[in-house]
């Protein structure tokens, strides 16, 4: 039913983009056959955007291409894109891609009469049969405008390539500079009109982010919204926002969280793989411990972890976890461990993002933590972070990994959340939160759990100590107020010991009472009974002597 | 005459016998007859013929006038048939014959 439903419906023909996440956001890719205009400022990726689907045409799809330059000479071209891992001198030696040049010089050019484009349509068209290009990039085709000076005779021009360019049946991107009132400085969008791709390079607070927004796309359902996109060492990649579906694979199947006496706190004994945790908490509460732990019980269970370290060095890490007794330097041998340190001011949150989805994709963990994911917000305004929060879980989920994450939040009395927390709380399945309990001159970490979808968790503020050895969950400590820690904790034990030995001894002298009024009953019981011997002994006696008498007293009748 | 190359070496660019690139060679043909007498060579290149020929020239629009020597090379598109816009062009001084 399903499959038949499927193959009934029409399916926009489309071009794969070859650039990473273009394709969610327009549901395949560019319309096939058909121009695509990709426009933007001065250095929003415009070039290598286009560069890129050509090059991923080649390599990936085994399309050919053709990439007409109006603005950079061949070799600067080559130059430049080589710097991102693309030979184009390998490509056109194989035969799969053509660069030509288009050199318009104002100066040399002298306008004398009727004229048209055909040398520019010959060329093109030479270039795609040369080598059978179904891809095709003008980029910038406005620079004929500043070339050449009849308006009129381009125009019709223009209008009469982009057709010719759809008759010929190859997926083109014709690239123009963003004008002042329309998308384009020569209004080029009113020629192409299939598709519209805006780029857009932002700074805000002095952190640059580069956007991609599909203006229009005909015949094709689209992601309408803004999406950030990077250019590092591998191209260009966009970062849809959210996958638009929450169908992703759940498990049941439970991970250990490695803090002994945690896992019962839980019903079913642990996490659920694939599930986020959040354990938050106050500065010094212990949530790189616990996060340390978590990692290393994974570890030990030959699971693939990621350990993404916002404040520690691995170094430092590896040193203050081996003070309480977790060696996490084995897993990092033995390659179950990856620690990856970074400032997060390092760069904006979308490369964040993109360094994370790189690593997993080449690691391919099962476990990841994140510590802290609070830091992260130092980065990018509240709806950005919020915004890339929902992102990174969503990744999360669709691979099916377990994620911890920890969250610094603000000394507060009333235990609000704060930014972080606040945004991810919503998001994560499991939340843990660790805090100091202050009070009578010291301080004590208690843990409880705030949520735990669906599972069945313990309501109490479980105690714990950090020692030479480890972590420990305290048992708890029942007193007339309530749970208690710290020193109350030991003193209410003292003196829970101290009562027990004074019970004991009242019991002992209790005993020893009733053993003493036994002897005494018993020397009692003896005494009666020889008194009563005696006395039968009497009777006897008397009875012996009654019957001698009444013998006699017969004998002498 | 010295019966090396021409003084001048005009090249002209056409896609296929169009109004545009007969009206461009008989105005290039008449102004050169007039001011250059004896001194040019005209070449044609058709480019539907020889496609590949488009680039190293940088042709984009025809007919394109390229004036290969002397140099610079200078071009000229368009039917041609703006006299003064030629000359000028093509650095050519008109010759006044009376």
């Amino acid at each position: 039913m399903q499959k038949e439903s499927k193959s009934n419906r029409f399916i926009f023909p489309k071009t794969p983009t070859g650039v990473d996440g273009l394709d969610e956001v327009t549901d395949g890719g560019f319309p096939k056959g058909r121009p695509t205009l990709v426009c933007g400022g001065a250095g929003c990726g415009k070039t290598l955007l286009s560069m890129q689907f050509l090059i991923k045409g080649i390599t990936e799809y085994n399309e050919p291409g053709v990439f007409m330059s109006f603005e950079e000479p061949s070799n600067d071209l080559t130059l430049n894109v080589k710097s991102l891992g693309f030979d184009l001198e390998k490509l056109k030696a194989e035969k799969k891609l053509v660069v030509d040049y288009v050199r318009v010089e104002r100066s040399e050019i002298e306008e004398a009469g009727e004229y048209d484009l055909d040398g520019l349509f010959i060329r093109l068209g030479h270039a795609i049969d040369s080598i059978k290009a179904t891809r095709v990039v003008l980029d910038t085709i406005e620079s004929l405008f500043a070339g050449l000076d009849n308006q009129a005779i381009l125009r019709a021009e223009l209008r009469r390539l982009f057709h010719w360019l759809k008759t010929k049946g190859v997926t083109a991107i014709i690239t123009g500079e963003r004008g002042e009132a329309m998308l384009t400085r020569q209004g080029l969008e009113e020629y192409v009109s299939d598709c519209v791709i805006v780029l857009d390079h932002r700074v805000i607070e002095q952190v640059s982010t580069r956007r991609l927004r599909i203006v229009k796309y005909r015949g094709s359902t689209h992601g309408t919204n803004e999406y950030p996109f990077l250019i590092d060492a591998d191209g260009i990649s966009v970062l849809p926002i959210t996958s638009l579906r929450l169908d992703n694979e759940v498990s049941s199947e439970i991970v250990s969280t490695g803090v002994p006496g945690l896992n019962t706190m839980f019903e079913g004994g642990g996490f659920f793989r694939g599930s986020n945790i959040l354990v938050s908490g106050t500065a010094g509460t212990a949530k790189t411990t616990i996060a340390c732990y978590f990692a290393a019980e994974q570890c030990e269970k030959k699971e693939k972890t990621l350990y993404f370290a916002f404040e520690e060095s691995p170094q430092q890490l590896v040193r203050n976890m081996k003070s309480i007794g977790v060696n996490m330097e084995k897993y990092i041998k033995n390659g179950t461990l990856q620690i990856h340190s970074s400032r997060p001011s390092l760069n904006g949150l979308e490369l964040h993002l993109l360094t994370l989805r790189k690593l997993i994709r080449e690691f391919k963990p099962t476990t990841i933590i994140i510590d802290p994911i609070s830091n992260l917000t130092l980065v990018g305004s509240e709806h950005e972070v919020r915004s890339m929060l929902v992102r990174l879980i969503d990744m999360l989920k669709i691979n099916n990994i377990t994620a911890l994450f920890t969250s610094l939040n603000k000394q507060t009395d009333n235990l609000r959340p704060d930014l972080a927390e606040e945004s991810v709380s919503s998001l994560v399945d499991t939340w843990i939160t660790v805090r100091d309990m202050e009070g009578i001159g010291e301080r004590n970490r208690g843990l409880f759990i705030v949520k735990s979808r669906g599972m069945g968790h313990s309501n109490q503020v479980r105690e714990f100590i950090i020692t030479s050895n480890g972590i420990g969950l305290l048992d708890v400590e029942l007193g007339p107020q309530g749970v208690l820690t710290g020193t109350a904790r030991k003193s209410h034990q003292i003196k829970k010991t101290i009562s027990d030995i004074k019970l004991q001894n009242e019991i002992d002298r209790k005993d020893r009472e009733i053993a003493r009024k036994r002897r005494v009953l018993e020397a009692n019981i003896e005494a009666l009974k020889n008194e009563f011997e005696s006395a039968a002994e009497e009777l006897s006696i008397l009875k012996a002597t009654e019957e001698l008498q009444e013998k006699l007293a017969s004998k002498k009748k | 005459m010295k019966k090396e190359v021409a003084e001048w070496q005009l090249l002209l660019y056409i896609a296929g016998q169009t109004p545009k690139s007969i009206k461009a060679l008989e105005n290039i043909k008449k102004y050169a007859e007039v001011h250059l007498a004896g001194k040019y060579s005209i070449e044609i290149i058709d480019l539907l013929k020889s496609p590949q020929l488009a680039e190293g020239d940088q042709i984009l629009a025809v007919p394109t006038l390229v004036r290969k020597f002397p140099e610079p090379i200078r071009k000229i598109i368009g039917d041609l048939s703006n006299e003064e816009r030629v000359l000028v062009g093509l650095n050519i001084k008109p010759v006044i014959s009376y």
